[in-house]
């Protein structure tokens, strides 16, 4: 077990270097140019190229990279070339409002998924499986901005009961206004991770509940409720487990929306205007901890198999 | 009972119940103490990443330095310049300027300001700024002859020169530490320490999302009432926080949910969801706006011939453009003036096709007459920014109609502001035609239009090679007198069309929207937050 966990977290260091480097070229081959978004539409070519050679964006494209790799090992990702702030800074400023959100997105999406499938299995062809499904088909289909635009509509404008925008960190303000604020980007972005995972569940389900061991329960007479939930979901977690880890994608690139219509600062935004800007160091960074992020949930979720089915071993 | 306290009150009780639920009223506690201070919260055109105001022309940058720099002089509201931080004197010979500091001035830092910053501060600006170079390449002396005292030593009479160092665009020239103003021109300052009614709060700076001032309390404001970027700068408020909303809608939603005070600019077409509440105004800050401009490529065919230049302004027409651009006329305006309408040097000369829905015969004649062989228009059109995303489809249609085989090639403004820059023929990276914007100030004056550099490769994107709008220039450096410069204008604009160095494409203006609990806003070019008041 202990082997495997080492082995996979080296697997992360040639992932991350592949990465990398297919980062660097793939931005220098994107049209843009930094030094043009700095000096402004009334720069002549003379002042461009100065305040390119002031960046070292004239240097070769190797130095460039080898510059880069060798602050990357020694654990400096560099610094803004728009605003000259280190990234390591502004990641440092934005990063806690995403893990935030996504950790209360998880919270939630799994607390209203998962007994929405075991109750639409259980309910099988009824009414309440056609609804789930509906809805999971809903889910799926609207995009995230609409989703959080008719939240607002309803729930901030209409009501009055939430705010429009904005976030406050836990460990500033409290959780309250916390909670308060971050209830509509995470309900919006929970919207597709709940129809994912209530799918899912569903279909893990039903495939469970048609085991022997399952009529042997209810042969025992076993309460209906520690069937489902003890003995069937137990045994069908693992692959909602794993739409839960492979899913985490959805959740990065419904950050990027939510944060937008929600106004919140974090790393989704970020990473766009860096985009935006061709900001080099800070787009390499993100790309980099975004890849590492998802490489070691999908690893920790690999390692919560082994708590829901003893039977499998690394 | 109002919309607003329904909303409040809605929001009060799920706030509070929250709160009990989850046993952490510390928080709303700690928050109501800070509303006790005075605090704006506005939303800008755009978020500050650069904070440097040399080294970009972006206006946002310019915006920022206003806050926290001052500088020495200011015009008001007829464009007149004024003292702000200094006074001056002329020698009758026109050749020098004695400029005197007024007492009290203090950086943030504590430290006095002095001559010695404002001169090391002005040769700075002076290497980036077109203007700062023209008056340079005049100038004998800049020396600062004591603290208090600065002389300006010209080789020749420049009467431009205070309206250079009053304007607002692109760089204007903030006065700063010595010690911070020797940081080379083309590297970004590292030190944000100005002398002006606000500080920067380093700590709270996130770049792109927000920034927050807090007032300046040694600032001592001028005794004269503010009147444009001059007068004096009454800080009313204890702090301002510039939030970036990348979402409009959000924006227009935080504004009625009394989460902000201000949005710099609001997109016409989201009007109508302002409209119902009392408590909202929506207003242009200042007339004049922006020129929406068509700029061509000289340097290679078809537009190095001045025939299909002229063939292509006769088939635009202003009003379809600006009708598919804003929509609602009474923030747009048919103007064909290349030096914007509303300003000292107005004229309208051979504009009379673009304001008067195209020549489309005219321009077809003028294509046979130029042997135009269907060689490809690559009109560059992004399509990320709203302002700038309607003029080329409208226009790629108008050209067609004309005669022309027009190539528009869709791209994001950043593709677009770096593939200008490129030389290279159309077919191999390069281009024909873009459009752009440029606030009316900005190409107000042929002194300060980028548009009207004729010095060929070292010209702004477009590359003209024209020696006659250089001759024009120095004429208009020249003159005296108003009339005299409104004559060379005539002249500069007459030129300009027949040899189409740019086409004006009409002006519009994006209203601002505040809550009406902030009143007392300057109508100036750049928006500012000195002599605003917030009622709680």
């Amino acid at each position: 077990m202990l082997g495997y966990i080492l082995r996979r977290i080296l697997a992360i260091i040639p992932v991350m270097l592949i990465v990398a480097i297919f980062v660097f070229l793939l931005l220098r081959l994107t049209p843009g140019d930094p030094a043009a978004i700095i000096a402004g539409d009334m720069a002549t070519p003379e002042q461009l190229e100065r305040i390119r050679e002031a960046m070292g964006l004239n240097k070769p494209l190797l130095t460039q990279f080898f510059t880069w790799m060798g602050s990357l090992l020694q654990g400096d990702l560099g610094t803004s070339l728009i605003s000259g702030t280190p990234v390591t800074t502004m990641i440092g400023q934005r990063i806690f409002p995403t893990i935030n959100m996504a950790l209360l997105t998880i919270v939630i999406a799994v607390a209203i998924a998962v007994p929405m499938g075991v109750l639409a299995a259980w309910r099988h062809r009824s009414w309440v499986d056609y609804a789930v499904m509906s809805f999971s088909v809903l889910g799926f289909s609207v995009p995230v901005f609409v989703i959080g635009y008719l939240f607002i509509l309803v729930f901030s404008i209409s009501l009055g009961w939430l705010p429009v925008q904005g976030y406050a960190s836990p460990t500033e303000k409290g959780f309250a206004e916390f909670l308060y604020r971050a209830i509509l980007p995470s309900l919006t972005l929970a919207t597709i991770y709940v129809a994912l995972i209530a799918r899912m569940t569903r279909a893990s389900m039903l495939e469970v509940l048609g085991e022997d061991y399952i009529r042997t329960a209810r042969a025992k007479g076993v309460k209906e409720s520690r069937v489902l939930f003890r003995h069937a979901l137990r045994n069908a977690a693992v692959p909602i487990l794993t739409v839960i880890g492979t899913g985490f994608a959805l959740l990065i690139s419904g950050v990027v929306v939510t944060e937008s219509v929600f106004n919140i600062p974090g790393i989704g935004r970020l990473t766009v205007d860096a985009i935006l800007a061709r900001d080099y160091p800070v787009i390499q960074a993100m790309i980099l901890i975004t890849s590492a992020t998802y490489v070691v949930v999908n690893l920790i979720i690999d390692i919560s198999y082994t708590v829901f089915d003893p039977r499998i071993r690394y | 009972m109002t919309i607003h306290s329904i909303r409040s009150k809605g929001a009060t009780r799920v706030r509070s119940l929250m709160a009990g639920a989850m046993m952490a009223s510390t928080a709303l506690v700690g928050a109501s103490a800070a509303w006790a201070e005075t605090t704006i919260t506005a939303v800008m055109h755009s978020g500050l990443r650069v904070l440097d105001p040399v080294i970009t022309t972006a206006h946002i940058t310019r915006n920022h330095a206003y806050m926290i720099y001052d500088v020495l002089v200011a015009v008001d509201g007829t464009f007149t310049p004024q003292p702000q931080m200094a006074d001056w004197t002329v020698s009758d010979d026109g050749l020098v300027y004695t400029f005197t500091l007024r007492d009290g001035l203090k950086f943030h830092d504590g430290s006095p300001v002095t001559m010695a910053d404002a001169e090391a501060s002005l040769k700075r600006w002076a290497t980036k700024d077109s203007g700062g170079q023209i008056i340079m390449d005049k100038t004998a002396s800049l020396t600062a002859t004591d603290d208090k005292t600065l002389v300006w030593t010209l080789n020749e009479p420049f009467a431009p020169l205070l309206d250079t160092l009053g304007k607002q665009s692109a760089l204007p020239p903030f006065i700063m530490p010595a010690r911070i103003a020797a940081t080379p021109a083309d590297t970004a300052i590292t030190e944000h320490v100005g002398s002006g009614p606000f500080r920067f709060v380093e700590a709270e700076f996130q770049p792109g999302v927000s920034v927050t001032y807090i007032k300046n309390e040694d600032y001592v404001p001028r005794s004269e009432p503010a009147d444009n970027m001059a007068g004096g700068k009454v800080v009313n408020v204890d702090k301002v926080v510039w939030s970036t909303m990348p979402d409009a809608s959000t924006a227009i939603n935080a504004l009625l949910g009394n989460e902000i005070d201000y949005i710099e600019s609001v997109q016409v077409d989201l009007l109508p969801l302002l409209e119902g509440d009392p408590d909202v105004v929506f207003e242009k800050r200042e007339p004049l706006g922006y020129q929406t401009i068509g700029r061509m490529n000289f340097k290679h065919p078809p537009f190095d011939n001045v025939k299909v230049r002229q063939a292509a302004m006769k088939a635009l027409d202003q009003q379809a453009i600006l009708a598919a651009l804003v929509g609602n006329p009474d923030y747009y305006s048919i103007c064909g003036a290349i030096f914007g309408c509303g300003t000292p040097l107005a004229d309208a000369t051979g504009s009379e096709s673009l304001t008067s829905g195209g020549d489309l015969d005219a321009a077809k004649a003028l294509l046979a007459e130029a042997g135009y062989d269907g060689t490809p228009i690559v009109l560059m059109a992004p399509t990320d920014v709203v302002a700038l995303a309607a003029q080329p489809v409208v226009a790629s249609q108008a050209l067609r109609n004309a005669g022309f085989n027009v190539d528009m090639q869709p791209m994001d403004w950043q593709t677009l502001v770096t593939r200008r820059a490129s030389q290279n023929a159309p077919a191999d990276g390069g281009w024909n035609m873009f459009f752009t914007n440029w606030l009316v100030p900005e190409i107000s004056s042929p002194l300060v239009s980028p548009m009207l550099n004729g010095r060929g490769d070292s010209a702004w994107f477009g590359w003209p090679d024209d020696a006659v709008v250089e001759g024009l220039k120095a004429d208009f450096i020249a003159a005296k007198t108003l009339e005299e410069q409104q004559a060379v204008a005539k002249k500069i604009q007459a030129h300009n069309m027949e040899q189409v160095l740019y086409v004006p494409v009409g002006q519009y203006a994006l209203p601002q929207a505040r809550r009406t609990t902030l009143t007392d806003m300057l109508a100036s070019p750049v928006p500012v937050f000195w002599n605003v008041k917030k009622a709680e």
